[in-house]
C-alpha cells in the first residue's frame, strides 16, 4: 500500500468506528432517558402508561401504610394540588419520612397506582430533591393563576 | 487569631501565585535568566503559605472554634478527633483549600524533582501551575472563604453529615484530589510545550512519570470512593453511575488514554498533538469534576454544598482555561508536528485504537452526565439518564479495547504482522475461550454474559503469559531469575496494571452474575437462606456511640449447621442532626462477601433485614489496587532515575538506549542545548 492509501485507510476505519460508536451511544441514550412528571401532570394524563418515569413531591402526612408482609409499603406523593398513590416493595431509604421530599421511579399501572422500583430520598435532612421542589413550585403557580382568574 | 493568620496566609499565597504565574513565563519567553530563576523559590514560598492556611483551618476544626462559620456548619464537639480533622475538607470551602493545598504540593514536588530539566521549561511549567493556583485562590478568597467568621461565635456546631463520618472521609477526598490536581502537572507540561514549540521524546520522558503518578492516585481515589459507597450507603452497590462518580471517572478515562499516548510519544516520538490534546482534556475534565461536584449544579448524593453563584465563577474559570488552552493548541500545534510514521498494523495503531475507544467512552459518559443539566437549564423538562444507558454503551466500547490489550504488548512498534500475532496468541485465545465457557458451570449456572466477561479477563491474563514468555525467551541473559531481573520495571508495571483490569473484570462479572440480594422481614430467631449460608436473626439491642444512639442487630451466620461468624449491623441516629444512618455489617472473604443491613423495625422485635451474598466482589477493588501498583512500578523505572543522573554525567550510551531503535529520528539535542543556559 502507498503511504497515502494507508493514511486514507486509517482515517476511513477511524471514521467508521466513530460512526458505529455514535449510533450505538445515541441509540442507547434515547431508550434510557427517564422523564420526570409532577403529580398534577400525572393527574392530567400527561405521563405515559407502561413506560418508566419519575415522580416527585412530598410524602403525604399519615399516608404510609405497611402491608402484612412487612415489605410492601403504600404511600401517597403530593405536590399539594394533586396526589398519586405509590406502592413500593423493599427497604426505604433512611431519610424517607412523612412530610419530607421524595422522588420515585417506576411505572403507572391501570389501577392508577404508581409501582415504584426505586425510591430516592437524599442524604441530608434539610435538602429537598430538585424534582420534588419543582413539582411543589408548579402546583403553587397553577393555584395562583386560578386565583387570578 | 489563628483563622486570621490563615486568611493572611491565603492572601500572601495569592500574591506569590501571581508572581509565579507571570514573571517566569515572560522570563522564559524573553530569555531573562533572573526571572526564570524566580520560579522555584516562589513556588516554595507559595507552598509554605498555603500549608499554613490549610493547617490553620484544620486547627480551627480540631479545637472546635465555632466562631468560624465553616467550622460551625460542619463540625461538632461530640465528633471524634479524626472526623473533626477530616471535616476540614468536608465542606465546599474546605475542599477548595484542600485542592489548592494539593496544587501547591504538586508544584513544590515539580520544583524539587526537576533538577535535570532545562530551567526555562521548569519556569513555564511552574508558571502555568501558578496561573491555575491564582484562579483557585481568587475563587476561595472572594466567594468561599473558609475562614469567614460568625460573631458572636456559637457554642455548638451543627455537625458533619453523618454519611461523611467514616474512615472513607479521611482518605477518599485527599486521594481523589491528588489525582485531579496531579493532572495539572501534565497540563502544565503540555502548555509549556506549546509555548516553547518543543515537544520531543525527552519531553515525554519528563512528563510521563508525573502523569502516571496522578493517574495512580486518581485510581486509588475512585477505588476508595467505590468501596466506601459499597459499605456505607447500605445498598451494597459498588458503582451507581451517579454524576459525581462520573465526574471522577471522566478524567480517569482520558488520563488512561493519555498514559498510553505518552508511551508512543516517548518511545516513537509519535502522537504529539494528540498527547497535548489529551493532557488538556484530562485536566479540563478534572476542573469540570470539581465544578460539577462543588457548585451544586448536580444534586446528587455527594453534592452537599449548594450555592449556584459560585458555580458561575468556576464555569468562567473553566471556559478561560479550556478556551485559552485550545486557542494556544490551534495556534502552536503545527509547530510541534505530528511525529513518527507507522503502519496500519503496528503497536502505534493499536494504541491509537485504544485511545479512540477510551475517548469515545469518555464522551458518552460526558453526554449522559451533562445532557440532563442542559435540558434543565434550557427549561426543556427534567430528565435523568439511568445506569442501563452507561452499561449498554460501555460494554461494547470496552470489548475491543480489552481485546487489543492482549495484542498490543506483543505487537512490534512501527510495523507488526497480524498472522504472526495470530500464531503466537492462538493458544492463549483457545485456553481462555475454553476456560471461560466452562467456568460458569463451576459457579453453578451457565450465563452468556458471565462467559463473555470471563473470556475478556482470561484473554488478558493468557496473552500476558505469552508476552512475558516471549520476552524472556528473547532475553540474552542466562537463567530464569537473571532473565526476569533484566526486564525493566515499567514492563512489569504495564502487566500489573493490565492484570488489575482482568481481576477487576472477573469481580464485576461474577458479582453481577451470581449475587443474591434478599430483603426479608425477620422475627427474632427466624432464619433465612442466602447463597448457601443460613442467617439467623437474634434481635436488636440499643447501645450509645460517641455521638449517636445505635440499634445493633445480631445475626449468626451458619453453613452446613456450623457457625461461620456473627454479624452486627447497626442503625444509628445522630444526636446533633437527628439523622438516621444504616451501617451495614460485612464479612469479607476472598471468594465472597456476606452483607447484612438493617431496614426498619416492624414491632415485636421484628425488623426488615437486607441480606446479600456477593461472590468475588472484593476483586473489583483489588483489581484497582493492582492497577495503581502497576503505575507505581512504572514510575520507579530505572530510566527515569537515569535521566536525572544524566544531568550530572551526560552518558551517550543511555541516551541511545532510551531513544530506541531509530537514533537520530527523535530530536533529543534541542533540550540539551537549552539546558546549557542553566544558572
Amino acid at each position: 500500500m502507498k503511504p497515502r492509501h494507508k493514511k486514507l485507510a486509517i482515517i476511513a476505519s477511524g471514521v467508521t468506528a466513530l460512526g458505529i460508536a455514535s449510533i450505538l451511544v445515541l441509540n442507547a441514550f434515547q431508550s434510557n432517558l427517564v422523564f420526570f412528571f409532577s403529580p398534577t401532570q400525572v393527574a392530567n394524563n400527561e405521563a405515559p402508561m407502561g413506560k418508566s418515569f419519575r415522580i416527585g413531591g412530598l410524602v403525604e402526612e399519615g399516608s404510609i401504610k405497611r402491608q402484612t408482609d412487612g415489605l410492601t409499603v403504600n404511600f401517597v406523593v403530593t405536590d399539594t394540588a394533586k396526589v398519586i398513590p405509590v406502592q413500593y416493595t423493599g427497604i426505604l431509604p433512611d431519610l424517607f419520612k412523612e412530610g419530607k421530599g421524595v422522588v420515585a421511579q417506576g411505572k403507572l399501572t391501570d389501577d392508577g397506582i404508581f409501582r415504584a422500583d426505586e425510591v430516592l430520598a437524599k442524604h441530608d435532612e434539610n435538602y429537598m430533591p430538585p424534582e420534588a421542589a419543582e413539582a411543589l413550585e408548579q402546583a403553587d403557580k397553577a393555584r395562583q393563576t386560578v386565583l387570578v382568574q | 487569631m489563628i483563622p486570621e493568620l490563615g486568611n493572611f496566609a491565603l492572601i500572601l499565597a495569592l500574591l506569590l501565585a501571581f508572581v509565579q504565574g507571570t514573571l517566569p513565563i515572560i522570563g522564559a519567553a524573553r530569555g531573562i535568566p533572573s526571572w526564570i530563576a524566580l520560579a522555584r523559590p516562589v513556588v516554595q514560598g507559595q507552598f509554605v503559605f498555603v500549608t499554613i492556611a490549610f493547617f490553620c483551618l484544620a486547627y480551627s476544626f480540631v479545637t472546635s472554634d465555632f466562631s468560624v462559620l465553616n467550622v460551625a456548619q460542619n463540625s461538632n464537639t461530640q465528633l471524634p478527633l479524626e472526623y473533626r480533622f477530616a471535616a476540614t475538607w468536608g465542606s465546599h470551602e474546605g475542599s477548595l483549600l484542600l485542592w489548592t493545598f494539593m496544587l501547591a504540593s504538586w508544584s513544590v514536588a515539580v520544583s524539587v524533582f526537576s533538577r535535570h530539566l532545562p530551567n526555562d521549561m521548569v519556569a513555564r511549567v511552574l508558571g502555568v501551575m501558578g496561573l491555575v493556583s491564582v484562579g483557585f485562590l481568587i475563587f476561595m478568597l472572594f466567594t468561599s472563604n473558609p475562614f469567614d467568621r460568625i460573631l458572636p461565635g456559637l457554642t455548638e456546631g451543627s455537625d458533619l453529615n453523618p454519611l461523611l463520618q467514616d474512615p472513607g472521609m479521611v482518605f477518599h477526598p485527599p486521594m481523589l484530589y491528588m489525582g485531579y490536581v496531579g493532572f495539572s502537572v501534565a497540563f502544565a507540561f503540555a502548555i509549556s510545550a506549546l509555548l516553547s514549540g518543543q515537544l520531543d521524546a525527552t519531553w515525554a520522558r519528563w512528563s510521563r512519570p508525573w502523569t502516571t503518578v496522578a493517574w495512580l492516585f486518581l485510581t486509588l481515589g475512585i477505588m476508595l470512593g467505590s468501596w466506601w459507597a459499597y459499605y456505607e450507603l447500605g445498598w451494597g452497590g459498588w458503582w451507581f453511575w451517579d454524576p459525581v462518580e462520573n465526574a471522577s471517572f471522566l478524567p480517569w478515562l482520558v488520563g488512561t488514554a493519555l498514559i498510553h499516548s505518552l508511551a508512543v510519544t516517548e518511545k516513537r516520538g509519535g502522537f504529539k498533538s494528540w498527547t497535548i490534546l489529551l493532557a488538556i482534556s484530562a485536566f479540563s475534565l478534572s476542573l469540570l469534576g470539581t465544578f460539577l461536584v462543588r457548585s451544586g449544579v448536580l444534586t446528587s448524593v455527594h453534592a452537599f454544598a449548594t450555592d449556584p453563584k459560585r458555580g458561575i465563577f468556576i464555569l468562567a474559570f473553566l471556559v478561560v482555561v479550556i478556551g485559552v488552552s485550545l486557542l494556544l493548541f490551534a495556534w502552536r500545534a503545527p509547530k510541534i508536528g505530528l511525529g513518527g510514521k507507522f503502519e496500519l498494523v503496528s503497536r502505534e495503531s493499536m494504541l491509537l485504537a485504544n485511545n479512540l475507544l477510551l475517548v469515545v467512552a469518555a464522551g458518552s459518559v460526558l453526554l449522559g452526565t451533562l445532557y440532563p443539566l442542559f435540558m434543565d437549564a434550557l427549561d426543556l423538562g427534567k430528565i435523568s439518564v439511568g445506569p442501563p444507558y452507561f452499561e449498554t454503551v460501555f460494554v461494547p466500547l470496552m470489548t475491543p479495547a480489552i481485546f487489543l490489550m492482549g495484542l498490543g504488548p506483543l505487537a512490534r512498534w512501527k510495523q507488526a504482522s497480524l498472522p504472526e500475532l495470530a500464531v503466537r496468541l492462538r493458544w492463549a485465545f483457545a485456553v481462555s475461550l475454553v476456560t471461560a465457557l466452562l467456568m460458569p458451570f463451576v459457579m453453578g449456572e451457565w450465563k452468556l454474559f458471565v462467559s463473555f466477561g470471563l473470556l475478556m479477563a482470561f484473554w488478558v491474563i493468557a496473552s500476558m503469559v505469552v508476552s512475558v514468555m516471549h520476552r524472556l525467551r528473547s532475553s540474552a541473559k542466562v537463567g530464569l531469575f537473571a532473565k526476569l531481573a533484566a526486564q525493566p520495571r515499567s514492563y512489569y508495571g504495564m502487566h500489573a496494571a493490565h492484570l488489575g483490569i482482568a481481576i477487576f473484570i472477573i469481580g464485576v462479572t461474577l458479582v453481577g452474575g451470581y449475587e443474591t440480594e434478599k430483603d426479608v422481614r425477620m422475627e427474632i430467631g427466624e432464619v433465612v437462606e442466602v447463597g448457601g449460608y443460613t442467617f439467623r436473626f437474634n434481635g436488636v439491642k440499643k447501645a450509645p456511640g460517641p455521638n449517636y444512639m445505635a440499634d445493633i442487630g445480631s445475626v449468626d451466620v451458619l453453613r452446613n449447621g456450623e457457625k461461620v461468624t456473627s454479624m452486627e449491623p447497626e442503625k444509628r441516629v445522630y444526636n446533633a442532626s437527628g439523622m438516621a444512618m444504616t451501617e451495614a455489617a460485612i464479612d469479607t472473604g476472598i471468594l465472597r462477601d456476606l452483607y447484612v443491613a438493617l431496614g426498619e423495625p416492624l414491632g415485636n422485635g421484628a425488623w426488615i433485614v437486607r441480606v446479600y451474598h456477593k461472590p468475588f466482589v472484593d476483586w473489583i477493588w483489588f483489581g484497582c489496587l493492582l492497577m495503581a501498583f502497576g503505575g507505581a512500578l512504572a514510575v520507579t523505572d530505572r530510566r527515569y532515575r537515569l535521566s536525572s543522573r544524566k544531568e550530572r554525567d551526560p552518558d551517550p550510551v543511555t541516551d541511545k538506549k532510551v531513544s530506541g531503535s531509530t537514533p537520530g529520528k527523535i530530536p533529543t539535542a534541542a533540550p540539551l542545548i537549552a539546558r546549557s543556559k542553566k544558572a
